[in-house]
């Protein structure tokens, strides 16, 4: 009999939790691979196709799918090792056609009185940076510009310069001290007299 | 101490904190001077902290003393006032206070010496006039900031938040960073004024209390605060000289007790901190109605003859404080804007004052020799014994330089408020702020990168989803047609399917030709039995084609384009039609077949050098392909010729056939009406006859349309 009476009660215990766990795996299901989120968040949304992707987020998938997760070349090092730590993958050189990475950011200036407005740059744009309509001069949202460098190869007539951003004022940051031994210029330090 | 402000303030006492050498009395010893006009003014729109201001004055124009130059721009800004009365010289870049040494718009004005004012609003009766309220717009237009060192504007930090009721009122008078004095000269000479300004913060703000907070260094200027107090319920706080006891975390807490939260403001423990600066340059704002033009500096240094205070118009370049106060030029090893702890080194001396330069200190080579060369942290923890901000400055050290942003944020690298005690106390010499800072760079660096890629992220997202949209739409477009112009869906034929298998079998006789041609050149045995496979796949690809071209036509039209004199004017509509497309197919064949002839000949000739057996077979090819192209063309050259007979035919070109078409339909329309009123009056023999007239009428104006129609199509056919 008690037999009987703990044979139930377990019967009874695993009928409650699994029908709690079906409900949680209904309510709770999660939508898609959080992993795509993950690394498309790490990415640097240029857009700009170098990894052979036609953006950030189909590279994303590619790398949730198990591609090489080192074809970034604006991400740069810090993507891969971002990447390789979110993904527990060994780090990787960075595979860029040029060698290494361009540290300085760039972005795509139109020389405005050569433009004929052939919308082709328009279309070439993965973040709908170029303002401008056929036949009229075309000119690139610079806030908006990733510095893909997409629109430079379509213009026919070349009038798309990637030019380096300068610091301003708002942008402008400290440098790293350049180490031991070395004696910064900036440094103020008040001497016991 | 005074007994009459009761008994002395409870402090609590800091973390930290270093005793640098004072060096106050180099410059404390004289009076406020009035510091020379200059040649020149320089004003830098972005004076303060957050968002330039823009020019309202250009170049060549008369300004006043106190006019407005430049307004705010956004919530977080200032307006910019002309010092003296002048001429704008000139608006553009000059290098201005900051250690970046980059340069930014400036107003430049070149002073009359008249130091003629433009009209001032004063509210002497600030207390009673308005409410509290409507004296910050009044601030905020008079282009008041903190004064301390950041610059912060003050209508702002005075704006009332709901959730924050302000408890205490702190005006910062401890003025802890050795050499400066230009607070201390301040209160001393002026703290009637000072106080005058706290009373209308007080007035604004509401607070339980009122303190300032002075270091026990200055007791001359703590005598004239409390004199200057006694009565008005301000207290006067001594406060023991430590630095940075002037910090305003620092400061709140000691006299408080209240630890603002990290990332947080005062105002979330219930306090607002001012300088003391700002406290008169409220006083000047409200009850005279002066605009902040002008501010006291400490010129002080060994390589001044003459150091001390001055008062001096915002804009007045360095170089002209250094004059009046006697530079030796050659003497100064190094020339600091703010204090030799939290200042910056100036690399040109044309760069102006401006509000929140307290001091400028030419120091010589051996006041402020250069730093000693960096050496390996020893692990000593003398850094966090001194850090103000209770944190570690030397785990920040090592994530900073490591750039190990996390780990750094981790540690609270934002809340280090770069006061230097830990690079001051470090036996090994290491910058330590300048790793704080390039860290503190790299992480505002990091955040803008992320929002700007998300900014990407979403636009590139919406781009594509628009991209995928638009697609969708031509496609449905595109169907829509197809359906309209062939009712060839109707009579099951479907024409895309046939063109796709005949697109199909055609790649699959290019490729097998492909082969053929490839193992000719090889010489392999296979040749033969590639050259039947070749046979077929082009029989096949053969009847593929001529089943799109059959379907075509057949779509629209049962009967073939001979297009006779005799035919029925009413189908001459759908005849144009069916011809286009026609026309169309026979260009496809044309191409199709020369290219295909092309082919041949080149495989004959291929053959030829080769000396291949099926030569014969090979020109027999080419010869059908010829025939076949020239066919093609015939039939398509006749089609042609036909249309443009046609158009003559009918007399017409676009223009008579439109008239052609609106008349018949006008007298169509005309007979209708003569019809109805026929009707009207009942004379069925009149009625019958203009029926059949209308009838008759209906058609002509139908075949017109229809002329049009074709002459239109045939037109867009030609232009494409």
């Amino acid at each position: 009999m008690t037999i009987l009476v703990a044979v139930f009660a377990l019967l009874a215990l695993a009928a409650v939790f699994g029908a709690l766990l079906g409900f949680a795996s209904e309510k709770f299901r999660v939508e898609g691979d959080p992993i795509i989120e993950q690394i498309d968040a790490l990415l640097p949304q240029t857009q700009c196709g170098q990894c052979g992707h036609p953006g950030c987020r189909p590279y994303a998938e590619a790398i949730a799918a198990g591609e090489e997760h080192n074809r970034c070349p604006p991400g740069g090092e810090t993507t891969v090792v971002a990447l390789s730590e979110l993904l527990g993958r060994e780090v990787l050189p960075l595979d860029a056609e040029e060698g290494s990475a361009l540290d300085v950011k760039r972005v795509a200036v139109i020389r405005e009185d050569e433009c004929i407005g052939c919308t082709k740059c328009i279309q070439a744009c993965p973040v709908d940076a170029i303002v401008g309509a056929a036949k009229l001069m075309h000119t690139v949202i610079a806030d908006e510009c990733t510095g893909c460098d997409l629109c430079v190869e379509p213009c026919p007539v070349d009038c798309i310069d990637m030019v380096e951003i300068k610091p301003t004022l708002g942008t402008w940051s400290w440098q790293r001290p350049p180490g031991v031994g070395s004696k910064p210029d900036n440094l103020i330090p008040v001497v016991t007299l | 101490m005074n007994v009459s402000i009761g008994t002395p303030r409870l402090l609590f006492d800091f973390h930290g904190g270093i005793h640098p050498p004072q060096n106050k009395t180099l410059s404390n010893q004289r009076p406020i001077r009035p510091a020379p006009l200059p040649a020149q003014l320089i004003l830098p729109l972005n004076m303060h902290l957050g968002a330039p201001a823009k020019a309202v004055v250009q170049v060549g124009d008369l300004v006043l003393k106190g006019q407005k130059i430049a307004e705010a721009q956004g919530a977080v800004s200032l307006p910019v006032h002309a010092p003296t009365s002048g001429k704008v010289v000139a608006i553009g870049p000059r290098p201005i206070q900051h250690p970046s040494g980059l340069d930014a718009p400036c107003i430049v004005i070149e002073p009359d010496g008249r130091e003629q004012w433009c009209e001032l609003h004063p509210l002497p009766d600030w207390r009673t006039c308005c409410p509290p309220s409507a004296l910050i717009p009044r601030l905020r237009e008079a282009g008041v900031a903190g004064m301390g060192g950041a610059g912060f504007p003050t209508a702002v930090k005075l704006s009332p938040r709901a959730e924050h009721p302000i408890e205490q009122l702190i005006i910062n008078a401890v003025e802890c960073e050795p050499y400066i004095t230009a607070d201390d000269l301040l209160m001393r000479e002026r703290a009637d004024q000072i106080i005058a300004g706290i009373e209308i913060l007080r007035h604004i703000l509401g607070p339980q209390e009122v303190i300032v907070g002075i270091e026990d260094n200055k007791p001359e200027a703590i005598e004239a605060m409390r004199r200057a107090a006694t009565g008005t319920g301000i207290e006067i706080a001594v406060v023991p000289t430590k630095y940075p006891s002037g910090g305003e975390k620092q400061l709140i807490y000691m006299l408080t007790g209240k630890e603002v939260p990290s990332g947080g403001i005062p105002a979330q423990v219930g306090v607002v901190c001012h300088n003391t600066g700002t406290a008169l340059a409220i006083h000047r704002a409200i009850v005279f109605g002066e605009p902040l033009i002008s501010r006291v500096t400490t010129l002080t240094g060994k390589a001044l003859r003459e150091p001390g205070n001055m008062e001096v118009l915002l804009g007045t370049p360095v170089s002209a404080l250094l004059d009046a106060a006697g530079a030796d030029r050659n003497r100064i090893g190094r020339l600091v804007m703010g204090g030799p702890m939290m200042g910056f080194t100036l690399h040109s001396s044309a760069i102006p004052v401006v509000k929140t330069s307290n001091c400028i200190l030419a120091a010589t080579a051996e006041e402020l020799p250069p730093p000693a060369p960096e050496q390996p942290c020893i692990r000593c923890g003398s850094c966090a014994d001194v850090c103000p901000a209770d944190l570690l400055p030397q785990q920040l050290f090592w994530y900073s330089k490591n750039q190990d942003l996390e780990r750094a944020q981790q540690y609270n690298l934002m809340d280090c408020i770069e006061c230097g005690a830990c690079a001051y106390v470090c036996p090994s010499h290491i910058p330590l702020v300048q790793y704080y800072r390039f860290a503190k760079g790299e992480v505002r660096k990091e955040m803008a990168e992320q929002q700007k890629a998300d900014r990407a992220r979403q636009r590139f997202e919406a781009r594509q989803d628009r991209l995928a949209k638009e697609q969708a739409e031509k496609e449905a477009r595109r169907k829509a047609r197809l359906e309209g112009s062939k009712p060839a869906a109707a009579s099951g034929v479907d024409v895309a399917a046939l063109k796709a298998a005949s697109l199909e079998a055609s790649a699959a006789y290019k490729a097998a030709v492909k082969a053929l041609k490839a193992a000719e050149a090889e010489g392999s045995d296979q040749v033969a039995a590639l050259a039947s496979e070749v046979e077929q796949l082009k029989a096949k690809a053969d009847a593929a084609k001529a089943a799109v071209r059959d379907a075509g036509p057949a779509a629209t039209k049962t009967t073939p384009a001979p297009a006779t004199a005799e035919q029925p004017a009413a189908e001459k509509a759908d005849d144009g039609a069916a011809r286009a497309q026609k026309m169309k197919a026979l260009k496809t064949a044309f191409n199709m077949s020369h290219k295909q002839f092309k082919e041949a000949s080149a495989a004959l000739e291929h053959a030829e050098r080769e000396g291949a057996d099926n030569l014969d077979e090979l020109r027999k090819q080419v010869e059908r392909f010829q025939l076949k192209a020239d066919k093609a063309k015939a039939a398509l050259g006749l089609l042609v010729d036909q249309a443009k007979a046609d158009m003559r035919a009918s007399g017409s070109d676009l223009k008579s056939l439109k008239i052609e078409a609106a008349q018949t339909e006008a007298a169509a329309r005309q007979k209708a009406r003569e019809l109805e009123a026929a009707r009207v009056k009942g004379d069925d023999e009149r009625i019958h006859v203009l029926s059949r007239e209308l009838d008759a009428l209906q058609r002509e104006a139908q075949v017109a349309a229809g002329a049009l129609k074709a002459a239109t199509d045939e037109q867009g056919l030609a232009d494409a």
